[in-house]
């Protein structure tokens, strides 16, 4: 039982397998995956207080795991209920696109269980390369193939990543004589005045900040989310930021001792990460675009509360994750309804969407209010609280550069909602979505309003969760 | 807790006054009819209105502890607080917004055609925020409100507003937004400080270090100072005035701006009354580089809702003057002043609102001489003119004279400064009002216009109410404040003495 979520899962893929053999039609494919997507958010349910160590202590299966598993197994059905028809996705390949899908999420969801370093390779690849396949499955649409370009960017701007971090992972193995987390880092924390040890950590690190589109490890972001079809970059953006995380957490939370050249270094990427996402950001007009280089500003947000070294700190980060899950959520439900035949969205196209289709408009609203951190919404919480906790350690200083941010932020998220709301539209038809999508956008928006205005669950929640990995 | 007055009868009362409209604003999320929209929001805010009247009659005028308290923990791991009470300070302004918000509704009742409900549910979050900001006793709380305030009012200029309402609209947020960034760090950095806790009335005295306290009080006043709006921070006002549509200028002009004086009073003084004292003599001669910079640019207008809006930054000029004097004339007089500006202009930009909807022009040229047929009208505009440069026997004259009282008191140069500010006023209003009465030979065509109907005359009939009431007998509105200001200024010259000393070891 254990194990559940990820055999629901592997046997998923098979059935999919099965599937994609047939000439099935979109529609029958698409209600498959989201049953067995439901059918593995279940799974992660029913496991989720389950205890043990599995696989040569490799794998670890306690409630931060499983919290994880669960939230990885939510957001990815929404994707696959925000995908629709797979409208930009080439007609032949859904069940193969879907087979990738649920790989990848196999991946991640083991990744939030590895405590070995090969494992967590292992893990991290299987992952990754099921989206690199995922990305250039886009439709041909004009002359240009910017799948293409993007698959080949992301591939190869991972595969570096990768490398960085298997050469950090032998340094550990060199520096500690094992692979086993728990045993690496109580050795590492030993030794954390050598160059050697904070090398290895940074090295490992790259390899999720990869995942998270950290600052130096973001090049891959814009190209990606423009070129990916809509479907493939909502699930680039939001699912594996979770695993990302929940691995950052773990790995962070043993580095305890003498961290301040790590701490260092982290507020240099999160301050880095925070400016060079939002002046980006302000120049785009494609939305997807501009909210790759908001995600960059985000994650920067999320590294404050790991740079604290406090647990209340990673809940804070657990917190503010989730939220920025369901916030970007809702932005591509948003997109993914808008686009007719899958292509890009640029912001101009939202122009009276408040007339086109009224829901839309005001999850869209919403949810971009929310990303900038505007009250009384998730987003607002989520950064008073990671700016409290980082003031509380006395960073001011980068309390107030994360303040000035919020505030550069603010300008490129209103225009896109002053296109939505107080422009009228061009002869353009109205957009009308299923019950299904309109119900998961309505409980989108209600999760961000509910996130916002009564936190403490949720705090609460993130703070017992992380207890878990002590 | 000794600052925090509970009163058994109407334990829940501010509680109510903030939900109300907000559940208002809910229900009408789901209903398609714009007539019943219309109805509905004037039925909330008057229930609400009606409803603000026992904080009134309950008020307990010899204290200055914080009354109609209600207190429960919000977020525990934060300790933040859902706290709220009015004090002397606040209570005028609670009842000024629920007062003028049926009335808005009235204002926009044929003004708004187009997305009513949107409309209606924007003004009554509005309601919801700006009282919250007013009674909030707890900093997160009060920023949270202060903030998600920006939103409907965004959407009110952004989507009823003039031609160019998307600039207007932009600005006013960003203005505001990027104002009081600072402040949140301010905050969380009080709250450090003051042993984790967001509660406001024990962060107040405390005698934080000089050098904190200067940062403090510059974010605050960035942040204060951007809403007031003090010179030079004024230019969002007139672009957000000139757009936004008439409901959304009165209740700019008569509570928004209230709460950048509000905070002054509330946070700067209490918080920061060494640093208060080292940058009083600035933040005067802001004030009255406002009131004349607002006069003469008031005077060159051709627009009159921009003529409005300048006259506005020369009248907060006035505001902060009285706030900054540290005396109880010129506090008192500021508190007067805040309710008579909000009585004052609001009321003016009703009555400009009312050509509008007839000319769709703003141009004064196009009004001039309007007089001859629309006689009740300009009965209405011509007090409310003389109000606004201060006409003895005005709501405008007993606020002005006593900040100009308690200027003399502090420094005659300074008063004498101001002096000019109030010359210049009756010559703009004067100028407009002349205008639109009379005009002159090349008056356009106006036998067309019909005068104001029943409806508009009863949204205007309340304001003539309070200019006169407070013109006259303006004794009952300042027993209400008198306590809470005295020993707001007694506590602030208990630590100006050391202030003294400080700023000298700072400037020298």
């Amino acid at each position: 039982m254990q194990f559940l979520p990820e055999l629901i899962l592997l046997g998923a893929s098979l059935i999919i397998f099965l599937v994609s053999l047939g000439k099935p039609d979109s529609n029958k494919i698409q209600t498959i995956a989201i049953c067995l997507g439901s059918a593995v958010l279940a799974a992660t349910l029913v496991s989720l207080n389950e205890k043990g160590i599995l696989f040569f202590n490799s794998y670890k299966v306690d409630l931060y795991s499983q919290v994880f598993k669960t939230l990885i197994a939510a957001s990815f059905l929404v994707v696959l209920i925000l995908g629709q028809k797979l409208k930009s996705i080439k007609n032949t390949v859904h069940s193969e696109y879907y087979l990738f899908m649920f790989v990848s999420v196999l991946g991640l969801m083991m990744l939030v269980s590895s405590v070995e370093l090969l494992a967590i390779f292992i893990a991290l690849e299987l992952s990754s390369f099921a989206v690199y396949i995922m990305v250039p499955m886009r439709g041909e649409s004009g002359r240009y193939r910017f799948q293409m370009e993007a698959g080949i960017k992301y591939l190869l701007f991972g595969v570096t990543a990768t490398g960085f971090m298997l050469f950090g992972m032998s340094y550990m193995f060199g520096l500690t004589g094992s692979t086993h987390l728990d045993v690496v880092m109580v050795k590492l924390s030993q030794m954390y005045t050598q160059p050697a040890a904070i090398i290895a950590i940074m090295m490992v690190l790259a390899g999720f900040f990869y995942k998270l589109a950290l600052f130096p490890f973001h090049f891959w972001v814009p190209d990606v989310y423009e070129g990916a079809s809509n479907e493939t970059t909502a699930f680039i953006a939001s699912v594996p930021k979770l695993a990302a995380v929940a691995l950052l957490i773990r790995l962070v939370s043993m580095v305890t001792g003498e961290g301040q050249n790590i701490v260092t270094i982290f507020m240099v990427c999160a301050v880095l990460s925070m400016f060079y996402g939002n002046l980006s950001a302000l120049v785009q007009t494609d939305l997807k675009r501009m909210l790759g280089f908001s995600g960059i500003a985000h994650a920067g947000f999320v590294l404050l509360g790991l740079l604290t070294f406090q647990l209340s700190g990673y809940a804070n980060s657990i917190y503010y994750i989730i939220g920025y899950v369901v916030m970007n959520l809702a932005c591509f439900l948003v997109i993914c309804s808008i686009s007719k035949n899958g292509e890009n969205v640029q912001i101009s196209d939202l122009s009276g969407l408040h007339k086109r289709a009224p829901l839309l408009a005001v999850t869209m609203a919403i949810a971009l209010f929310a990303l900038a951190g505007i009250p009384p919404f998730v987003g607002f919480m989520g950064k008073f609280m990671l700016l409290a906790g980082a003031l509380k350690q006395g960073y001011l200083l980068l309390v107030i550069l994360a303040a000035i941010n919020t505030a550069i932020a603010i300008f490129y998220y209103l225009s896109v909602v002053r296109i939505t709301f107080c422009s009228d539209p061009e002869n353009t038809a109205s957009i009308t979505n299923g019950v299904f999508t309109n119900a998961t956008s309505l409980l989108l928006v209600f999760i961000i309003v509910i996130m916002g205005v009564v936190p403490q669950r949720f705090i609460d929640f993130a703070s017992l969760v992380v207890q878990a990995i002590k | 807790m000794d600052q925090l007055l509970f009163n058994s009868d109407y334990p829940y009362i501010l509680s109510t006054l903030i939900f109300l409209p907000l559940a208002g604003a809910l229900l009408l999320l789901f209903v398609q009819n714009e007539i019943f929209a219309r109805y509905w929001a004037l039925g909330v805010t008057t229930l609400t209105a009606i409803l603000s009247i026992p904080l009134l009659t309950n008020f307990d005028t010899n204290s200055s502890k914080f009354q109609f308290v209600q207190q429960c923990s919000w977020v525990k791991s934060l300790n933040i607080q859902y706290v709220i009470g009015v004090d002397g300070i606040s209570i005028l302004l609670v009842m000024l917004t629920t007062l003028i918000m049926p009335l808005c509704v009235l204002a926009s009742w044929s003004y708004i055609k187009t997305r009513v409900q949107t409309f209606m549910i924007c003004l009554l979050i509005m309601e919801t925020s700006m009282l919250g900001v007013f009674v909030a006793l707890d900093f997160v709380l009060f920023y949270i409100l202060w903030e998600a305030m920006l939103i409907p009012m965004y959407l009110l200029i952004g989507i009823w507003g003039g031609p160019r309402k998307i600039y207007a609209s932009i600005k006013f947020f960003l203005y505001t937004l990027a104002g009081s960034i600072m402040l949140l760090v301010g905050i969380i950095w009080l709250y450090k400080t003051n042993n984790y806790s967001f509660f406001i009335p024990e962060m107040m005295w405390k005698g934080y270090s000089l050098t904190a306290q200067i940062y403090i009080f510059l974010a605050f006043f960035l942040a204060f100072a951007i809403k007031v709006p003090m010179f030079p921070f004024h230019t969002w006002l007139p672009a957000a005035h000139v757009e936004a549509p008439t409901a959304g200028s009165v209740i700019l002009a008569s509570v928004l701006l209230k709460m950048g004086t509000y905070g002054f009073l509330r946070f700067a003084l209490p918080i920061t009354p060494e640093a208060t004292t080292i940058f009083m003599p600035y933040v005067l001669w802001l004030s009255i580089a406002g009131i004349i910079y607002g006069g003469f640019t008031a005077l060159a207008q051709n627009d009159m809702k921009k003529l409005i809006a300048y006259s506005s930054v020369g009248h907060m000029g006035f505001v902060t003057l009285g706030i900054f004097v540290m005396n109880i004339e010129g506090v008192e007089g500021a508190i007067l002043q805040m309710i008579n500006h909000g009585v004052t202009t609001g009321a003016l930009f009703l009555c400009v609102g009312m050509i509008y909807e007839r000319t769709h022009s703003r141009e004064l040229r196009s009004a001039t001489g309007v007089g001859k047929y629309m006689p009740i009208y300009v009965t209405f505009l011509t007090f409310f003119s003389l109000s606004s440069f201060g006409f003895p026997g005005t709501n405008s004259f007993v606020g002005e004279f006593l900040i100009l009282a308690g200027a003399f008191k502090y420094n005659t140069i300074l008063a004498l400064a101001a002096i000019p500010g109030a010359v210049l006023a009756a010559a703009y209003m004067l100028r407009m009002l002349q205008k639109i009465v009379w005009g002159g030979t090349d008056n356009p065509d106006q036998s067309w216009l019909s005068d104001i109907n029943a409806r508009e005359i009863a949204t205007l009939t309340p304001f003539l109410f309070f200019v006169f009431w407070i013109g006259l007998g303006p004794q009952p509105f300042i027993k209400l404040m008198h306590a809470s200001v005295v020993n707001l200024l007694d506590q602030f010259h208990a630590h100006q003495g050391q202030a003294v000393a400080a700023a000298e070891l700072f400037f020298h």
